[in-house]
């Protein structure tokens, strides 16, 4: 040890090589172990740590023990459904030990005490290689393969193979022989290092849309299955109920929440709520399909990339095993801001804003590890990754958001001018948008975007010239696009049943208000048109409350049909 | 056990002090000694072989370059007792009232954070008895809130009020930054509202080094703490974070470290958060509330923008009046479903009303609003300003729903409101019979 300021630690004096990238513990003086990664190697030998730990009590003659290993995952049956901290290890086991985040407590990344009834699936004198599955166990929500780990190369033959029954991950169940004649056993679990992407098989693009259950995403700016978005966003513009959103509703198989440099609360209510609720595509708890990875705002900042990175490498083993994966990271700002104080310590020369020069590279290479992976038996997986942003001040131009747009195929971005009109989701209408195919057609797509657009320019004017200035047929069409704005897609994430809308829901909802778009109007006064319209707002809004199977549901439907009716025929009534 | 001194000092700055010493801890507390035998506290904040950065608790003035510096073996502690309720101490932990020093448990300062796992999800509804908190952004126990306000404005009287009209079992009041007089004012308010004896004071006003300013929050939170691991509900008054901040980027700059925003270091964010995300209700045990207060000129500074990333909302406080748009308590849903069956409507359809008033207020520049609804609307919106942003007038939360269908029913007809048939039957007060408005009764 040389040196020590706040995260970063100083080494000199090394016996044999060091690794960029590598894990080491420091001892300190009550014999406690802080974990590190080698971040540097400078001239003259000195070596840059990174501590995931507090480095108080910290002296310079304390002794650094590199481990030749680089920070790697656990990757095998017993993620799903569990929280860890940013270095996976389960905060429900840590919470046994002691209240608060004591440093230096490590616990077993996977539960090795649990059994999991295997099924193998080779046979004794087959032949494997990295990758392939040598047998299956039952993890809550599907069948989760047993691989070769991935980063053997070349080709094996088993030697040995256990027999149907019940293991730990710290069981042997296999034993493999390389062409050299040397025997390798192989666990259910293996590691991975999480800064090195895992190939894919075969690449694809993405290209299905991913239902999210959220109107404006999926009609306007949605996602795929395999894509990217970022959603930036002021504080207080919605970002946190959006994300829960995302990962309660979304048509994905598994999800997992990376709770990077946030608010801790936000991950308690994750991972406290989501074990009551139900997963309807399952029937099992949602949280049986969730991992939570969470390092959050006040736990040592050094581990907050590394949150992210383990985050990602459980999102590419699931990609693996032909499911469908979403990761949520909340916030990437909280990332690139950790490696900002990581490098400001290491006096590297700035960049924009002090961010670190090479902040746009890391944020792509980090996007790119989402995909479509087509597999070798033919089947696919994706891994889609949505990453918040807060930018500083709300304003885009900043350098995070900025590298973050250029990688991300969906851009969602949060105006406080919405929220604080209260029209959530606050995703900016007008100026947000997605390279993915949506649930709605191409055309009705772009006649929604101009309706929207017209009602923006209507807006203006009314301001300008006050109501009276404009002509009813004008003031019919701003209301349209209020309305369509109000009932479509606005949508209250609290409400039991307009909180989620599904493909089908999703069609008849559109279907309706698209009827109401083109109908005529045949009132006049801006009075009675705006009380026409709200009448109308209010019955379509009831009606997003009621669920289809309910009763009440087609009388509510007739209510609107009725009243589109009555502005056609008004002229005939009077 | 003798401690041995050493007296190689290389430099001597505002608030820190460079020397060469052996054996140091990283953290770890040492003894300035002057010449003439006077001692000032001093902590080491980074290390690089044999030279050791310390941070001077009572600044670098005075300091010579033939002090000697002690090393302590200790790392930063403050005091914890039930006997420190009723009393005031300094940023280093001294008592700064009259009364006497005391025998104490030392506990540790700036402790981890509690394990995400131990946190109870906030459910429990603070009474304030402030209608623009108590209906519009409802305090919850546990939740960390600062007031946002331009300098100047009555922030800490609200501060005051909020925690002696609650019902907090220990309150810690944390100041830094403070002028003289805030900190009378808060004494005597904690005072005349019979609350001295549930209340520790830990003060810095603008005569003592900034050093201990910074150190305000951190002993505040401790003591905190552990009042909550004890099942107390504490509520702590942080005043105020901006100048916090403040002092946070002048050591900084004197580390001559790499100013990220304004000046500020890159760790200003994860520096407010390891403060405020000790506010939890912790399972089994109490909990800690935090309301702050961040002074501000504009919300995009550095400051508030960081903090409203960390908080759960903010209260925001301008012409002394506390304000719908901008103001927002990120727990209020965990809450505000068991309050009344009219709670959670009512506040949106006041709030979307206010909105399109907004919008109206704009317009009217032009002089483009003629219409009678239009004009309603900007009625409305005087209505709500006197009636409902006041943060000093007091109501209970059942009152002040019942004022908001009062403001309703003076300027709408039932259709206009947007509020379901159901809730306007029962709630929709006949004009004639309002109870609490003001001026209502047309």
């Amino acid at each position: 040890m040389a040196s020590v300021n706040e995260s970063l630690v100083g080494a000199g004096e090394i016996d044999g090589a060091v690794m960029n990238g590598e894990v080491a513990y420091i001892t300190i003086e009550d014999g406690k172990r802080l974990k590190a990664e080698v971040i540097d190697v400078k001239p003259g030998g000195t070596i840059y740590l990174q501590v995931f730990e507090d480095t108080s009590w910290v002296k310079v003659s304390d002794t650094v023990e590199f481990t030749g290993m680089p920070l790697t995952a656990k990757l095998g049956p017993g993620i799903l459904g569990s929280v860890t901290d940013g270095l996976q290890n389960p905060l429900y086991e840590l919470g046994k030990i002691e209240p608060f985040l004591e440093r230096g407590l490590e616990v077993a990344s996977l539960d090795e005490k649990v059994k999991w009834h295997f099924t193998p699936c080779v046979k004794k004198g087959d032949h494997v290689t990295g990758g392939s599955v040598m047998g299956f166990v039952p993890e809550k929500i599907f069948e989760h393969k047993i691989f070769v780990p991935f980063s053997m190369p070349g080709t094996y033959t088993v030697v040995h193979i256990a027999d149907k029954g019940d293991y730990t991950v710290a069981d042997e169940i296999a034993t493999i022989r390389d062409p050299g004649g040397k025997t390798i056993p192989l666990k259910m679990a293996f590691e991975w290092p999480v800064k090195t992407p895992m190939p894919f098989h075969e690449r694809s693009v993405p290209t299905k849309p991913m239902p999210t259950g959220i109107r404006i995403l999926d009609s306007l700016f949605p996602i795929a299955f395999g894509g990217t978005a970022c959603n930036p966003g002021p504080f207080g513009a919605g970002k946190t109920v959006l994300q829960h959103s995302l990962a309660k509703y979304s048509e994905a198989d598994v999800v997992i929440v990376a709770a990077c440099g946030e608010r801790a609360g936000e991950a308690v209510e994750v991972f406290k709520d989501f074990p009551k609720l139900e997963d309807p595509r399952t029937g099992k708890s949602l949280m049986d399909r969730t991992y939570i990875v969470g390092n959050t705002s006040s736990m040592p900042v050094a581990a907050r990339e590394a949150s992210v990175y383990i985050a990602t490498t459980v999102g590419e083993y699931y990609r693996k095993q032909g499911l469908n994966v979403l990761m949520l990271a909340d916030s990437t700002s909280r990332w690139a801001q950790a490696l900002r104080e990581t490098s400001g310590r290491k006096e590297e020369i700035p960049g924009p804003e002090a961010f670190p020069m090479y902040i746009s590279t890391l944020i792509s290479a980090f996007y790119d590890r989402a995909g479509v992976e087509i597999l070798p038996d033919g089947k696919s997986g994706s891994l889609s990754i949505i990453g918040t942003v807060s930018p500083a001040g709300g304003n885009f131009d900043e350098p995070v958001t900025q590298a973050t747009l250029l990688s991300t195929g969906a851009f969602w971005g949060l105006s406080r001018a919405l929220s604080d009109a209260r029209k959530y989701p606050a995703i900016d209408r007008l100026d947000s948008n997605s390279s993915y195919p949506s649930l709605l057609s191409e055309e009705e797509v772009l006649s929604l975007k101009a309706l929207l657009r017209e009602g923006k320019s209507i807006a203006s004017n009314i301001i300008l010239m006050g109501e009276k200035g404009i002509t009813d047929e004008t003031y019919i069409q701003f209301q349209k696009s209020e309305l369509v704005d109000a009932v479509f897609l606005q949508q209250n994430s609290f409400h039991e049943v307009d909180g989620v809308t599904d493909p089908d829901r999703l069609r008849m909802m559109f279907d309706m208000v698209w009827k109401i778009v083109e109908s005529p109007v045949n009132i006049h006064g801006k009075d009675d048109i705006r009380s026409h319209f709200n009448f109308l707002r209010q019955a379509f809004i009831d009606w997003n409350t009621i669920r289809p199977d309910e009763e009440g549901f087609e009388k509510q439907e007739h209510t609107i049909l009725n009243l589109i009716k009555q502005g056609i025929h008004a002229q005939e009534n009077v | 056990m003798l401690r041995k001194t050493y007296d190689h000092i290389d430099s001597i700055g505002r608030a820190i002090l460079n020397i060469k010493a052996g054996g140091v801890h990283n953290k770890e507390i040492a003894e300035v000694i002057y010449p003439n035998g006077e001692k000032a506290l001093a902590q080491v904040i980074a290390l690089d072989g044999d030279e050791v950065t310390l941070q001077l608790f009572s600044g670098g003035f005075g300091v010579s370059t033939d002090c000697q510096v002690r090393f302590m073996g200790r790392p930063i502690q403050v005091g914890f007792s039930k006997d420190m309720l009723g009393r005031i101490y300094s940023g280093s932990g001294r008592p700064i009232d009259d009364g006497p020093e005391l025998m104490a448990d030392m506990i540790r300062v700036g402790g981890p954070s509690i394990n995400p796992v131990k946190r109870l999800i906030p459910k429990e509804m603070i009474r304030t008895g402030v209608p623009m908190i108590d209906v519009f952004n409802t305090l919850v126990r546990s939740q960390k809130i600062p007031i946002f306000a331009k300098a100047g404005e009555p922030y800490n009287r609200l501060l005051a009020n909020i925690a002696t009209q609650t019902d907090a079992d220990v309150i810690v009041i944390g100041g830094v930054g403070l002028k003289y007089d805030e900190y009378h004012y808060f004494r005597q308010r904690v005072e005349e509202a019979g609350s001295m004896s549930k209340t520790i004071m830990f003060i810095h006003t603008h005569r003592d080094s900034i050093v201990e300013g910074l150190m305000v929050p951190d002993l505040a939170l401790a003591v905190a703490e552990r009042f909550a691991m004890q099942g107390e509900n504490v509520f702590v008054l942080l005043s105020d974070m901006t100048q916090w901040s403040d002092y946070l980027r002048q050591i900084a700059n004197a580390q001559d470290q790499i100013p990220a925003n304004q000046g500020y270091p890159g760790d200003l964010y994860s520096q407010l958060a390891s403060r405020y995300e000790k506010a939890a209700d912790i399972e089994g045990a109490g909990s800690v509330t935090i309301l702050g207060v961040t002074t501000m000129d504009d919300v995009t500074h550095p400051v508030p923008d960081n903090t409203g990333y960390i908080t759960e909302g903010q209260f925001y406080m301008k012409d002394g009046l506390l304000e719908m748009f901008g103001s927002l308590s990120r727990l209020k849903q965990q809450v505000n479903d068991r309050t009344r069956s009219d709670h959670r409507n009512i506040m949106n359809a006041m709030a979307r009303l206010l909105s399109e008033a907004e919008e109206r207020v704009k317009a009217q520049k032009f002089g483009s609003v003629k219409d009678d609804y239009s004009l309603r609307l900007l009625e409305y919106r005087k209505t709500f300003q006197r009636e409902l942003m006041d943060p000093f007038r007091f109501l209970q939360l059942e009152d002040a729903l019942d004022l908001c269908w009062e403001v309703l029913a003076k300027h709408f007809k039932k259709e206009e409101v947007g509020l379901s048939s159901g809730l306007i039957e029962e709630y929709w007060p006949e004009k004639g019979q309002f109870r609490i408005l003001k001026d209502g009764n047309p």
